[in-house]
């Protein structure tokens, strides 16, 4: 192997582990915050990818209407839990959130989509539709659950990703799609071209980085999801909402995989379950990172990416099963470190 | 004058075996109230039923109107429950966990507030950067009473302050509990410590196997035989 | 009633042993073939999530495993199909071995997402093995053979593959009602309580997922020899995934709630698949929609599955009848009264910079009743946890005839014949109370996981059950045998605790508040049965904070504060003691 292959390897992995990295990120996010084992991830990844592709046919995305079918169920979930004690203030923030928002952003797509849009502006279209279903997807699948157990939650994970996936495949079709790059060209390092897109991605994953620490470090809703995460009734006695933190955390994610979608979907064919695959990936960095280290899981996320840069040089047949096995040493290791007495 | 919290017949089940059976009582305002008992009488029960944080069945008034349903929401309506665990947030800085007390309050008061108790609290102003998880068990308390304040409740739920603690600290904190009384806050405290709690409260009731056994003012609760006999053992 | 359920059991055999018989078409009886290899997975899912705690997504790779061990050696090689059902299972167990070392010890989630990574990676390798044909598979398996006849149709398979099944339920549900399955019954929620009577938690948990493994391995052989071809689709995540929808519609714990779980997935998965197209108007694999749809609805609506939905309609069993057994557990000899039997030397114990035990010595003798007391948080429950080594010293030692208890494992304590009730009583509510008692004498039993499945553990389990209840009766609690443990009143649920402790028979016994709870009459009862066993040359330690009940009942008193040993002797000595006024009764002078 000479050096140019090492070089382009090394891109490529460094490009794909920054993605999953993101991913990485927003899964310890959520768990730390909520204690669900996000799976779904994947599909906000699906999501926001296709959603970009569409786009730049000037196609309507599929995603603006399904975002208006989960406020409708958000919104009916809200009316069942009104029953008993009916009130204007709860129901008129449930009109607007889950009603009026997803409509406006409708609207908005129905107008821009024919439009030959700016990518910023796709981009940031695409960011629109897919975050709030963070939210909706929160409020209808996990916050009844508020109470379960970890392993409970990771079941209704599952379920979630089961049928976003499925919903997917109705809204996208089973063709998969590819969109174009926010910027084309691309620069010489030396003798190897880095094409503009790399660029967007290192630039937008350090980004997003840096600003999950300033809303961490230095902001009070921050620093109340990470009280939430570091002691859930400490946050409650201090009057920090679950429902809030929940929610943020949530949309958050969302807001991670579309960009993760935005970025991804230029440099390779997204179909409605590849999300899945790249969201699992970014849960191999979290587990190595113990589903807890933000720091931990961005290295780990890099690894990830060389590991299946080169497995999918030398062996590519082999190179899910490659990336897939990464975590059994990770298990041994926290099998031997970990004092096993706890009670679930 | 309406009283400022009123429990009707509380009764707590933990899966099907009840542990408070119908406890009714009110405080005034501007009262210490203390609840003691032995342990496992169902004291932190009854505070956390007052709080929300577990269900109950019978009728919570608070301000002369039902309390609101959540935690937060007693916490918004000024209620504020410091807990037996403290349950502060330990991988956070001293500072983080005061600014997180007043979380429901604008950024002004919030500041206010916070320059106001570190006046009355100097040692944790001294260790506003320190994690709470590395503070002594006083300072833990201190900290804990004091994010409370940040929320500027008009009832505090204290739940055994004294507990781990030095008698010289305690002697510290129940001299703030007392100080906070004067400053207008209503205190609901239960207390194992019962000659300590007697000496600041005003009313007193005696909790045993989840039932209120005796109830009087706290003076001559502390000349009660059933409430010495609970303590001291008759020695049979 | 035990007579009408083996009535009730023999017609459902004979029904379900007509039903090919019947003029259905062909594809009814595939689907109850299908069913019934679901059912097998589910099965091992149940007893895995539903009464271990534990879960997997990657049951369909075991399955792989079955199917493709009995597809190579049967093609390539020539193995009589038969021949290959043990080595088919032996290879699912082999592979659940490692994979269950790796994970049972990490705390809950890290198991399943292990199971949908490896479920992922297997697939995968599947399709890339030459051997096993890669995504193409492995066709021309022979049909399974008995005495010349070969089980080619759907009609004739249908009899083993139910055959199976039935066996494999009832077979399951014997393990449960045994000396092991309590200990896997423990392990949702009780595992500390369970460790201190001696249950190996580690190995429990790899007992079920490896029991879990081979009943995968076996539908995947049923399934090789049913279908004659294998390839690696059916052995994917989306199976896997499905497999523990079925065992979650059926419900958590009970056997065949995952036959009925598995029967409700396949057919709405049959219906869905031929409705939903005409609906949609394409064809794609659109009842994942309802199927994750169906997962989240069945968790917050009935956590615990439908099946239990249906049990409800069905009348409860009356009071169980224990077998008749003329054989007693044997008893422990026990040491001479006034014998030292545990001794704390400096026992020491930090969490991080706060010292909980402060270098505190003393010791129990056999035939005598200590009482530890202190305020809370004075170092007590401590002091317990760490001579039942549940928590590690920090320094110094402590001794138990001789032995160093330190350096021993919670069960290896309750061994030496150390038995504990706790603080915050730790029973399993969704257990009889009997059953919950009966954990205490695990030790005093050996039964295996294939000795319960087969029952052949009954004369033991008969001596164990009527140990249980012996315990029950000396503690006042048999009237409450088979109700759960859970409806007890808390103070009953500590003298079930006390019960569970006595089923031990030990000769170091710690009760923590054992009386907390208890009204006069009962203290008074607790207080005789303690002295009777003092008699007995029990020696026990007491924490208790009820003066009255302590003073009159203890030999010796321990008295510590702020984790630090403050006075010991005669009770009527340290009452008058005045370090003990002081911090005991509170004095903020």
């Amino acid at each position: 192997m000479d050096s140019t292959i090492l070089a382009f390897l090394v891109q490529d992995g460094l490009t794909n582990g920054a993605i999953y990295a993101l991913l990485g990120l927003a899964l310890v996010l959520v768990f730390a915050v909520t204690r669900v084992i996000f799976i779904p991830q994947g599909e906000f990844v699906a999501y926001g990818a296709l959603t970009l592709a569409l786009l730049d046919t000037g196609r309507m995305p599929g995603t603006a209407l399904l975002l208006l079918c989960f406020g409708l169920a958000a919104f009916l979930l809200d009316l069942w839990s009104m029953r008993h004690r009916p009130r204007i203030g709860e129901f008129s923030r449930s009109v607007l959130v889950n009603l009026v928002l997803p409509v406006a952003i409708y609207g908005a797509t129905w107008i821009l989509a024919p439009m030959q849009l700016n990518a910023a502006v796709k981009a940031l279209l695409t960011m629109a539709i897919v975050a709030p279903m963070g939210l909706y997807v929160y409020r209808i699948a996990y916050r009844p659950l508020a109470d379960a157990s970890v392993l409970v939650l990771l079941i209704t994970s599952v379920g979630v990703h089961l049928a976003m996936m499925g919903l997917g495949l109705v809204f996208f079709g089973a063709e998969g799609l590819r969109a174009r790059p926010l910027s084309g060209g691309s620069f010489m390092l030396g003798f190897l071209p880095i094409p503009a897109q790399a660029l967007w991605i290192y630039g937008c994953t350090i980004a997003a980085m840096v600003g999950l620490y300033v809303f961490f470090e230095k902001t009070l809703l921050g620093k109340a999801l990470r009280a939430t995460a570091v002691n859930r009734l400490g946050a409650r006695l201090v009057g920090v909402r679950t429902q809030l933190t929940g929610g943020t955390a949530f949309i958050l994610a969302a807001t991670i995989g579309a960009v993760s979608g935005v970025l991804i979907a230029p440099i390779t064919t997204i179909y409605y379950d590849t999300g899945f695959l790249i969201g699992l990936k970014g849960f191999v960095a979290a587990i190595i990172g113990g589903l807890a280290s933000f720091p931990v899981t961005a290295l780990a996320a890099l690894g990830v990416g060389l590991v299946e840069a080169f497995a999918s040089f030398f062996a590519s047949n082999f190179k899910e099963i490659i990336v897939f096995t990464l975590i059994i040493p990770v298990l041994i290791w926290r099998s031997l470190t970990t004092d096993h007495h706890e009670e679930d | 004058m309406s009283l400022l919290l009123e429990l009707r017949d509380i009764r707590v089940s933990y899966g099907k075996a009840e542990v408070l059976h119908g406890v009714s009582f009110g405080m005034e305002r501007g009262k210490i109230v203390t609840v003691i008992g032995a342990n496992g009488a169902g004291k932190t029960t009854l505070l956390n039923a007052a709080m929300g944080i577990v269900p109950s069945t019978g009728t919570i008034l608070y301000e002369g109107a039902a309390v609101p349903a959540t935690v937060e929401a007693r916490v918004a309506a000024g209620m504020c429950l410091v807990s037996e665990k403290r349950e502060l947030f330990a991988t956070m800085s001293v500072e983080d966990n005061m600014e997180l007390g007043g979380f429901l309050r604008s950024g002004v008061e919030r500041a206010e507030t916070l320059a106001d108790l570190y006046q009355r609290f100097p040692r944790l102003a001294e260790r506003r950067k320190q994690l709470a998880g590395t503070l002594s068990g006083g300072e833990r308390q201190m900290l804990a009473l004091a994010r409370a304040l940040m929320s500027r409740p008009r009832l505090l739920l204290l739940d055994e302050p004294s507990l781990g603690l030095a008698p010289r600290i305690v002697a510290e904190i129940l001299g703030i509990v007392s100080e906070l009384r004067m400053a207008g806050v209503s205190i609901l405290l239960v207390e194992q410590n019962a000659r300590a709690a007697l000496e600041i409260a005003d009313e007193a009731h005696l909790m045993e196997l989840g039932e209120i056994r005796r109830s009087g003012p706290a003076a001559s609760m502390a000349a009660d035989p059933a409430v010495v006999e609970s303590y001291l053992g008759t020695g049979a | 009633m035990a007579l009408d359920r083996k009535i009730l059991g023999i017609v459902g055999i004979v029904i379900v042993a007509a039903i090919p018989l019947l003029p259905l078409p062909p594809f009814w009886i595939t689907l109850l073939n299908n069913i019934g290899l679901a059912s097998l997975v589910a099965i091992g899912l149940v007893l895995l999530t539903g009464v271990g705690g534990l879960t997997s997504f990657g049951q369909a790779a075991f399955c792989g495993f079955g199917a493709y061990t009995t597809a190579v050696l049967t093609t390539a090689y020539g193995f009589s199909p038969w021949l290959t059902l043990p080595l088919s299972l032996l290879v699912g167990g082999a592979v659940a071995l490692p994979l269950g070392l790796i994970t049972v010890r990490l705390s809950g989630h890290f198991l399943p997402l292990g199971t949908i990574a490896w479920g992922l990676a297997l697939y995968y390798l599947f399709g890339q093995i030459e051997l096993i044909g890669r995504y193409d598979g492995i066709s021309g398996i022979p049909p399974l053979e008995l005495g010349g006849y070969r089980f080619l149709s759907s009609g004739s398979i249908f009899y083993i593959i139910w055959g199976f099944v039935i066996a494999t339920a009832i077979g399951t549900r014997n393990l449960l009602d045994s000396r092991v399955g309590r200990a896997i019954r423990a392990l949702r929620g009780g595992s500390q309580a369970a460790e201190a009577f001696g249950v190996d938690i580690v190995r429990a948990k790899l007992t079920v997922f490896i029991f879990a493994g081979v009943l995968a391995a076996l539908s995947g052989w049923l399934y090789a020899h049913m279908q004659r071809s294998v390839n690696p689709t059916p052995f994917g995540l989306n199976m896997g995934i499905e497999y523990l929808l079925m065992a979650v519609v059926g419900g958590a714990g009970h056997v065949w709630g995952a036959i009925f779980g598995a029967s409700l997935v396949l057919i709405l998965k049959d219906l869905l698949q031929r409705l939903l197209p005409s609906l949609i108007g394409s064809t794609a694999n659109y009842e994942m929609i309802v199927f994750g749809i169906l997962l989240v609805a069945i968790l917050q609506f009935t956590r615990d599955g439908l099946w239990s939905l249906v049990l409800r309609l069905v009348p409860k069993s009356p009071r169980r009848k224990l077998a008749e057994t003329d054989r007693r557990l044997e008893k422990r000899e026990m040491p001479a009264a006034g014998t030292p039997l545990v001794r704390l030397d400096h026992a020491r114990k930090t969490f991080g910079g706060l010292v909980a035990v402060n270098d505190v010595s003393f010791e129990v003798k056999a035939g005598e009743i200590v009482g530890l007391i202190g305020p809370n948080g004075a170092g007590k429950s401590t002091t317990f946890n760490l001579i039942t080594a549940i928590s590690p010293l920090s320094g110094g030692g402590i001794a138990y005839g001789g032995r160093k208890l330190e350096t021993l494992s919670p069960g290896q304590v309750a061994r030496q014949g150390i038995a504990r009730t706790f603080q915050h009583a730790k029973i399993l509510p969704d257990m009889t109370v009997l059953e919950n008692v009966a954990l205490g004498a695990h030790l005093r039993g050996s039964s295996g996981v294939a000795r319960c499945f087969l029952r052949l553990d009954r004369a033991e389990e008969a001596v164990l059950l009527a140990e249980a209840e012996r315990q029950l009766e000396r503690v006042g609690l048999a009237a409450y045998r088979d109700r759960p443990a859970g409806d007890l009143a808390l103070g009953q649920i500590r003298i079930l605790e006390i019960a569970r402790a006595l089923s031990l028979d030990p000769a170091l016994l710690l009760l923590d508040e054992p009386a907390a709870g208890l009204r006069h009459g009962e203290k008074q009862e607790l207080s005789d049965l303690l002295k009777r066993l003092r008699a007995e040359g029990v020696g026990v330690l007491l924490v208790e904070h009820d003066m009255s009940f302590v003073m009159g009942l203890v030999d010796h008193l321990v008295v510590l504060d702020f984790g630090t040993l403050i006075a010991e002797g005669k009770p009527a000595d340290v009452r008058q003691h005045p370090a003990v006024l002081a911090a005991y009764l509170g004095g903020v002078s």
